[in-house]
């Protein structure tokens, strides 16, 4: 059942023997140790396994491994500089206390890694609508908001 | 008092970069790729006995390794409540568990467990099991199983489906019955079963190694839990071994032990082998637990000034089919009636826990505080608008004061920000202007209101239970320290200010104070683990003693080391300093020469217990603006406002972030959240799309405040602050939907279906 896929995994070409029926989530957990993709659902409802693909935020969890053939997948573990400096994103998630359990944070640090990257700043109702895919139990969403508002401003504005 | 510079400052959390990389690993994340996985197979009716199991067809499923049913797991029962051990028979926990159960009591019940290679083995196999039951009446709420002729579900633990009740009574409540010019209020307020919805679902893996069953699990309460594990097995506590890493919320639902005994049965049958059982996100809805239904038919007696009289209060909580923590929680309903309001004359509670065929209750934020300041906070404002008085002012003349002290427990207000908390709230919403423009007469559709509700939450178990707490400080060679504890870090904060904690206490600068998050309970010092907001309280006095202890340790050596007294030396961040404030030698190389010193070496370490015989009442309130539209009855929170007294903060901005998710929690439990099961028992909303917890739509920006008091009996003035912020948030919500509509919802969650059925039936519609 084991089939090969060539894909770009945090800025590296890889090949990965995956399971057919595995999800990306499962592939870039077991295939590459990449666990911070989390599972709290794996159904799509979370949000917690939220990754890059092609630039685009996904339920890697409701994303079969193998549409991931030739793509490029980002992973929370990818978004170290070179110099192990932390992206904005990650710098404004801890200064604005946007982090409790953690479990919930790897998936929103990645929505806000694409809504970032659409190079414009966003009001706090519209960040509210960006966001709402991603359950949190911890912060009330209150400090995530204000984290990625920063963030969205300190790089877009 | 004045505490050293680090208590009260928000530093950001110990854990937050490993938490935004990715690094940070949860109880998945370290599972061996190997390991077999283990499903379980739930009950399809609500009550029954299992006949028989058949599981040939299943056990030809390639890939399966073994089948466990519910006739061959040892006949042991054993308790699942995060509740420090009695050595006291009568104060043990109901041990009415099995690890798979021949009497069914509620569906999703567990009847049998399969151990294959991979999730499609074990799932297929799943399908093939044939369970035969034969069933029983099933009683899927509080009155049917009342009822005279009901089974009942647990005959060792009773003769009826009562798992305990009690009474209190103070004062001649009948004198107080009798007379005629007293007002007499009588409402019966309901609430709903709620769950915690941690993201990271329940999970833990087991293996055998060095003779002892080794279990790496998710969970508040990592000793309790080798305990129980040892308790279920029937195998000595000491050949457990429990491994807590980061984990991914608990909210009580974590401090019970859940499929953590059965993994570890699991495990030790098939020869020790690494077993893992991740149950799905449904499963954590329909047979972990939840928060407890309640209902509380509340009577009142009052002046014509608003002063409570007398009360009599029966409450009574659907436990659902297991005892979990038993009557622990029912009882903590009823007792913080007496605590946050006081009657003049006379005060009655009377407190049942029911046994139900439903999924079970058990801790979840708050642990039974929400249930009944939902009700009390409800009947404080019916009153207040039957007399035309300000819902302030009420409560200002009925309210705990300072000095205040629990007839029945003994716990006594050693602080108290309670009436400063409330006129922060007023200020910071504007109360009085609000107030008064909504009591103007609304028409229209969009109707506006201001409510406002308070509490009051213990501090900790003492003294119901013991309260202890240990913790180690151990020297690093180049002067930097680890710090040991068996408390747990569950997402609120607890590392960090654990570490401030004992840079406080020790002298030692916070960053050189390293805390060891994971619990591994053959090395951590004993504790029973995160609930109760106890943490702060009861660790943090072993973390003070530790710290204390640590210093002296390190001045003694520097004394003996440089020939100076002792008592001149203390440790100053990075060195050992003299009363002139002079070094005498740095942290490094003391510590070097502490490890090193061919004449004298020594390995410096702290360690003590304290054991903990205070409590402490925290305070706080929550004031809510809500429009309302009538048609469409849906509630939107305009303003929101938490103003808590915890005491001193130890880290403000961690603080004000706990306080947020409380309320988004109470805010959830107040308008959407609600586990809906149908007559026979069976759950109809148990997943995350379903059950309608908020999402970053759905909340307001919330204001989280704060007064400071600094409580004598807690080590750096602080008392409770990790379940309060979930409790007034439903009733102020309700309070400001009864100003803005004139209707008063006893029954939570305040959903649209049943605003429209109320504004309809009252014409406003
Ligand atoms: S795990 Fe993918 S959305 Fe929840
Ligand atoms: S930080 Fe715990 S779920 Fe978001």
């Amino acid at each position: 059942m084991l089939q090969i896929i060539k894909l770009t995994v945090n800025g590296k070409p890889c090949e990965i023997a995956v399971d057919r029926r595995w999800s990306l989530a499962e592939a870039l957990r077991q295939a590459l140790g990449l666990t911070s993709v989390k599972k709290g659902c794996e159904v799509g409802e979370c949000g917690a396994c939220t990754v890059l693909v092609d630039g685009k935020a996904v339920d890697s969890c409701l994303y079969l491994a193998l549409w991931a053939e030739g793509k490029s997948v980002v992973t929370v573990e990818g978004l170290k500089s070179g110099d192990n400096d932390l992206h904005p994103i990650q710098k404004a998630f801890i200064e604005e206390c946007a982090v409790q359990c953690g479990f919930c944070t790897p998936g929103l640090i990645m929505s806000a890694v694409e809504i970032v990257g659409e190079g414009r700043v966003y009001s706090r109702d519209e960040l509210r609508k960006l966001l709402s895919g991603h359950l949190c139990r911890c912060t009330g969403y209150e400090n995530i908001l204000n984290a990625v508002e920063r963030a969205v401003r300190e790089i877009n504005g | 008092m004045a505490y050293p510079d680090i208590i009260g400052k928000s530093v950001p959390r110990v854990d937050a970069r490993d938490k935004v990389t990715g690094a940070a690993k949860y109880t998945a994340d370290l599972c061996p790729a190997n390991a077999l996985v283990a499903r379980v197979l739930h009950s399809t009716v609500a009550h029954g006995l299992v006949r028989a199991v058949d599981i040939s067809e299943a056990e030809k499923v390639p890939g399966v390794e073994k089948i466990v049913t519910c006739f061959d797991v040892p006949d042991i029962g054993f308790p699942t409540a995060g509740h420090p051990w009695s050595t006291e028979i009568s104060h043990q926990d109901i041990g009415d568990r099995r690890l798979l159960n021949r009497h069914v009591r509620y569906i999703g019940d567990d009847v049998a467990a399969v151990v294959a290679v991979d999730e499609v083995a074990a799932a297929r196999a799943l399908r093939l099991i044939r369970v035969e039951y034969e069933e029983l009446p099933a009683y899927t709420d509080v009155s049917s199983a009342l009822a005279p002729d009901a089974l009942p579900l647990h005959e060792e633990v009773s003769d009826s489906n009562i798992v305990k009740q009690h009474i209190y009574e103070a004062g001649d409540l009948d004198a107080v019955r009798s007379r005629a010019d007293l007002r007499h209020f009588r409402h019966t307020y309901r609430t709903q079963p709620a769950q915690h919805c941690h993201i990271e679902s329940a999970t833990s893996f087991a293996w055998m190694e060095g003779g002892k069953i080794c279990v790496v699990c998710s969970t508040q309460i990592p000793h309790i839990m080798r305990r129980v594990i040892g308790q279920a097995l029937g195998l000595p506590w000491g050949s457990i071994r429990v491994i807590k890493p980061y984990i991914g919320g608990g909210f009580g639902n974590k401090q019970d032990v859940l499929y953590e005994p059965l993994n570890a049965y699991l495990s030790y049958i098939m020869g020790g082998a690494c077993v893992r059982l991740e149950i799905s996100r449904e499963e954590v809805f329909t047979s972990t637990r939840q928060r407890h239904a309640e209902e509380l038919d509340y009577q009142a007696w009052v002046d014509d000034k608003g002063r409570l009289m007398g009360r009599d209060v029966l409450v009574l909580a659907q436990n659902g089919a297991y005892a979990s923590h038993g009557h622990a929680i029912c009882a903590n309903s009823s007792t913080v009636l007496r605590d946050i309001y006081n009657d003049e004359l006379a005060t009655r509670t009377e407190a049942k826990t029911v046994y139900t065929n439903t999924g079970t209750a058990g801790a979840m934020r708050g642990y039974g505080i929400p249930q009944a300041c939902f009700a009390a906070e409800c009947m404080m404002d019916d009153i207040a608008l039957e007399l035309g008085m300000d819902p302030i002012e009420i409560r200002k003349l009925n309210m705990m004061r300072p000095g205040f002290v629990d007839p029945g427990t003994g716990i006594a207000c050693n602080s108290y920000g309670l009436a400063d908390c409330i006129e922060k709230g007023r200020e910071l919403s504007r109360w009085d202007e609000k107030r008064a423009r909504y009591a103007k007469p609304q028409s229209g559709n969009i109707r506006r209101g201001i409510g406002m509700g308070i509490f009051t939450y213990k501090t900790g178990v003492y003294p119901i239970s013991l309260e202890t707490a240990s913790a180690r400080l151990v020297l690093n060679e180049d002067g930097t320290a680890q710090l040991q504890l068996g408390a747990t870090e569950i997402g609120q904060g607890g590392d960090t200010v654990f570490c401030q904690m004992a840079a406080a206490a020790s002298g030692l600068d916070f960053e050189r104070i390293h805390i060891v998050s994971f619990q591994d309970t053959d090395t951590a010092p004993f504790d029973t683990g995160a609930y109760a907001s106890r943490q702060t309280y009861v660790t943090g006095k072993a973390i003070k003693k530790c710290g204390e202890l640590f210093r002296q340790k390190l001045t003694e050596r520097a004394a003996a080391r440089f020939h100076r007294p002792a008592e001149e030396l203390t440790v100053a961040g990075d060195r050992i300093a003299d009363r002139s404030g002079a070094t005498v030698v740095t942290l490094a190389d003391l510590a070097e020469d502490a490890f090193y010193a061919l004449d004298g070496s020594e390995h410096i370490t702290a360690e003590v217990t304290s054991h903990c015989t205070d409590n402490t009442f925290a305070f706080g309130c929550c004031f809510a603006e809500v429009e309302v539209d009538l048609a469409l009855g849906r509630v939107k929170v305009l303003d929101l406002i938490n103003v808590h007294d915890s005491g001193t903060l130890i880290n403000p901005a961690l603080a004000a972030a706990q306080v947020e998710g409380g309320m988004s929690m109470g805010l959830g439990y107040a308008l959407s959240e609600e586990m809906l099961y149908n007559g026979e028992g069976r759950l109809l909303n148990g997943t995350l799309l379903d059950y309608k917890l908020p999402t970053a739509l759905d909340v307001p920006d919330l204001k989280a405040e704060f007064v400071v008091t600094d409580d004598p009996t807690g080590p750096f003035g602080n008392k409770a602050l990790g379940e309060p912020p979930a409790i007034p948030v439903a009733p102020a919500i309700r309070n400001a939907v009864l100003q803005a509509t004139g209707v008063a919802f006893n029954e939570l969650p305040l959903e649209p279906k049943r605003l429209v059925a109320a504004f309809s039936e009252r014409g406003l519609i």
